[in-house]
């Protein structure tokens, strides 16, 4: 393919790299808008993905509000409530990170990624405290065998050592969501902090400054997806009676 | 339309006989499976494609084989379920969804903007190897112990049925995400490559269908792809949500399923209808009748399409309020849509009508559609829908629209770029009598399919009543003749890549800015930026003489 004659951006000074704009490109604000529009729709997909689940939670949570109720009380909004200060404050680091790029300042850059990426970290680690505890409750789908017993209804899975559901219909169904929900979340958590590492490894290199920015950018983007998406599961599954 | 250009695709001299076209400028394996090129990815996915509807087919004329008796002649019952579902699957989500904007959307969506490319080309090449990667799963799954739950997966049976459902189930999700970017791309290239002075109401009418089934792909794919991964998370962890035995609801399933399948169903038609756009324009030489009306009418149907799911669940119990609304949706739909045709037939109206393969596809188009759209009216109408549902009438309805229209429509567009892509023509004799042999076969199948499913036939059996036998002899009958045309247009156009005559630089006389790259087209296109200054299917502009050179 041939891309040698594609723009060429300059890099603002030394320790910086120039960017050339893709060949098909006529201009780079022309290549900027085209990813950014592009990364806009992504991330509209991200919300529909996301919606099924939303929709499934309202329509249980209607079906059975007992066991929604009771299941909420299992969850501890502390920690709960941690990681969602914990992802907030990482959205404001992202979002000084791209301020960073935007400006050329490559160490501030490098700094507020890592800032980020230790709040993934804090985040993913008290996920899996919470994950530890409900294990130990017996109540996680994925470790605690999948048969269902015909004659009984049991799951297997589903061993509610404490009996703290006892008495409502269907107790395992808030679990499921509550796991799959927080699973598919946590797994974009990850896939996050891959692509912030990705950034870090460009900036080290010297390639986003103020003339060429975008994947910071668009990085950034995703990062606050990541954070909305929580801002919205934290009340729905750990506050709503 | 034209350009300010002189005479652009013409080569008049040494400057334009010297570059080379995309087919010839690199060769070798990486050269095509690294590549980013729009129209060799468009390449790949057209053979891809093709192979996905001749497997289709073949499942299919098992199917037909099958039945040709009442107490069935090939396989045993679960048999014959794995049979209809790997027809389904292959049919909906590894041919016909990716079809027509993988294949021509990717030729020539950028040639009709003027653009070099797709605006995101790593993203195309990725779209396609995630359709390679799904559709191996689906092949993986077959060899894995196969898959029996129809293609709509319903739960709970997709749940319990002891078969390859979790492989296939991802399969999907990854053919849906190769749709969702593939859509994904079109809508940024539409916005932001578009060449000077082609403002919205210049572009052509397959741009603006190939917009708004984008528009589908990007909204309603992601539901589908969280519902499989439900699905295949309820297989492996037992979580309940769609299992009735642990609390969960499978009418949640359905409602999932159809939010995606409904608009599907526009993903798959409204390519097909901006291929006939254009093509009855083109061959009728004459602007298109009605172009804002058939434009709108593509985002008309986009918007309505997501608000009709529930005419697939008129028995499921859903509200009786909902049902009321559900259908008459269905029927506003119609509306649009009716449009559409009525535009149709309005441009062929006094054309300069050329009887060529392309437009006889077309035509062909122009019947069945009108009678697959009408008994979707019927089907739409509650009263009617609780007697047909489940019977042979919806097949023979859905294969009116999915294979007699989409599927024609892909053949016509097929015919109608091939001299584009490959700088060759086919015999125009033998596409005829395939596409005669073609619309005869059609008709045969499926006129027996609505008789019998109007008098009770139930779909997805693998035996039947004996009184029955008869209808479905005549079916299989027509399967084979569309058969024997499809394996003849594949034989036709296949070897006239090696042993047909140069095409002309513009074949057919169009004028959208593809037919004004020089034929077949260089890396980037054009070999100057096209500046549009006309306005769209202004036959006026055409340059005559382009129709006459032979391609380069």
């Amino acid at each position: 393919m041939s891309h040698d004659h594609g723009i060429v951006v300059p890099a603002p000074g030394a320790g910086f790299l120039p960017h050339t704009v893709a060949h098909h490109f006529d201009s780079p604000t022309q290549e900027f808008q085209s990813a950014k529009l592009g990364f806009w729709l992504f991330l509209a997909t991200e919300i529909l993905l996301f919606g099924g689940l939303f929709a499934a939670y309202f329509f249980f949570h209607q079906v059975y509000p007992e066991t929604f109720r009771l299941g909420g009380q299992q969850l501890s909004w502390k920690l709960g409530a941690l990681n969602t200060t914990v992802l907030l404050i990482s959205s404001w680091t992202m979002a000084m990170g791209v301020r960073s790029a935007q400006t050329s300042q490559k160490r501030k850059l490098l700094i507020y990624c890592g800032l980020t990426l230790l709040g993934a970290a804090i985040f993913m680690v008290v996920k899996i405290i919470e994950y530890k505890a409900k294990f130990d409750h017996g109540f996680l789908p994925v470790f605690g065998g999948t048969d269902y017993d015909q004659a009984t209804h049991q799951l297997s899975w589903f061993k509610d050592y404490h009996n703290v559901m006892v008495g409502v219909q269907n107790p395992s169904l808030f679990f499921s969501i509550y796991f799959t929900m927080t699973a598919i979340h946590g797994v974009h958590v990850l896939v996050g902090a891959g692509l912030i590492i990705w950034i870090m490894v460009g900036a080290a290199k010297g390639r986003f400054h103020a003339n060429y920015f975008l994947p910071v950018d668009l990085v950034g983007l995703y990062w606050h997806l990541v954070d909305l998406i929580w801002i919205f599961l934290f009340p729905l599954l750990y506050l709503v009676p | 339309m034209t350009t300010n250009a002189p005479a652009m695709g013409v080569a008049t001299g040494s400057h334009d006989t010297v570059k080379k076209n995309y087919l010839e400028i690199s060769k070798g394996f990486w050269s095509w499976a690294g590549t980013l090129d729009h129209k060799r990815i468009g390449i790949m996915y057209l053979i891809g494609v093709s192979l996905a509807l001749l497997a289709g087919g073949v499942f299919a004329m098992l199917v037909r084989l099958h039945l040709w008796k009442s107490t069935g002649v090939l396989f045993d019952n679960a048999t014959y379920n794995q049979i209809f579902t790997l027809h389904g699957v292959f049919m909906v989500f590894i041919f016909i969804i990716p079809a027509i904007p993988g294949s021509l959307g990717n030729m020539v969506l950028p040639l009709m903007l003027g653009a070099k490319d797709v605006a995101l080309p790593r993203l195309n090449l990725l779209s396609f190897y995630l359709w390679l990667s799904g559709t191996c799963l689906a092949l993986y799954a077959i060899v894995a112990g196969g898959f029996d739950t129809g293609w709509t997966f319903y739960a709970p049976y997709s749940i319990y049925t002891n078969q390859a459902v979790v492989s296939v189930g991802l399969g999907i999700f990854l053919l849906g995400f190769s749709s969702i970017f593939t859509g994904l791309n079109f809508i940024v290239t539409t916005h932001k490559l578009r060449a000077p002075g082609l403002t919205w109401f210049r572009m052509p009418l397959f741009v603006w269908a190939i917009y708004a089934t984008a528009i589908l792909q990007v909204l309603a794919t992601p539901v589908l792809g969280i519902t499989v991964l439900l699905v295949a998370f309820e297989r492996l962890y037992h979580i309940g949500i769609f299992d009735p035995r642990l609390g969960g609801d499978p009418v949640l399933f359905e409602h999932f399923f159809w939010f995606y399948s409904h608009p599907a169903v526009y993903i798959m038609v409204l390519p097909a209808f901006g291929i006939i756009s254009d093509l009855i324009s083109v061959h009728s030489r004459k602007p298109l009748f009605g172009y804002k009306l058939i434009a709108f009418s593509s985002i008309a149907i986009a918007m309505i399409s997501f608000l009709v799911w529930g005419h697939h669940m008129f028995t499921s119990g859903q509200s009786s309020y909902a049902m009321f609304a559900f259908s008459f949706l269905t029927f506003f739909v119609g509306i649009p849509t009716a449009i559409k045709e009525f535009s149709w037939v309005a441009t062929v109206w006094k054309g300069s009508i050329a009887l060529n393969s392309p437009m006889l596809y077309t035509l062909s188009f122009l019947i069945i559609f009108a009678i697959g759209g009408l008994t979707g009216v019927i089907l739409g109408a509650l009263n009617v829908d609780i007697h047909l549902h489940d019977t042979y009438f919806v097949v023979a309805h859905f294969h009116y629209v999915m294979m007699g229209s989409i599927a024609l429509a892909f053949f016509a567009g097929v015919h109608h770029w091939w001299p584009k892509m490959f700088g060759v023509m086919y015999s125009e004799f033998y596409a005829k009598i395939a596409c005669a042999l073609i619309f005869v076969g059609f008709n045969a199948t499926f006129i027996p399919q609505f008789i019998m499913g109007s008098r009770g036939m139930p779909r997805r059996y693998a035996t039947y009543v004996p009184e029955f036998e008869g209808f479905h002899q005549a079916s299989t009958i027509g399967a084979l003749v569309i058969g024997t045309g499809v394996a003849l247009m594949v034989g036709n156009l296949v070897l006239s890549i090696f042993t047909g005559k140069k095409a002309m630089q513009n074949e057919w006389g169009g004028v959208t800015l593809e037919w004004l790259s020089p034929t077949p087209p260089p890396l980037e296109n054009f070999y100057e930026q096209p500046i549009v200054t006309t306005e769209v299917y202004d036959y006026t502009t055409l340059d005559l003489r382009t129709t006459q050179t032979p391609c380069s």
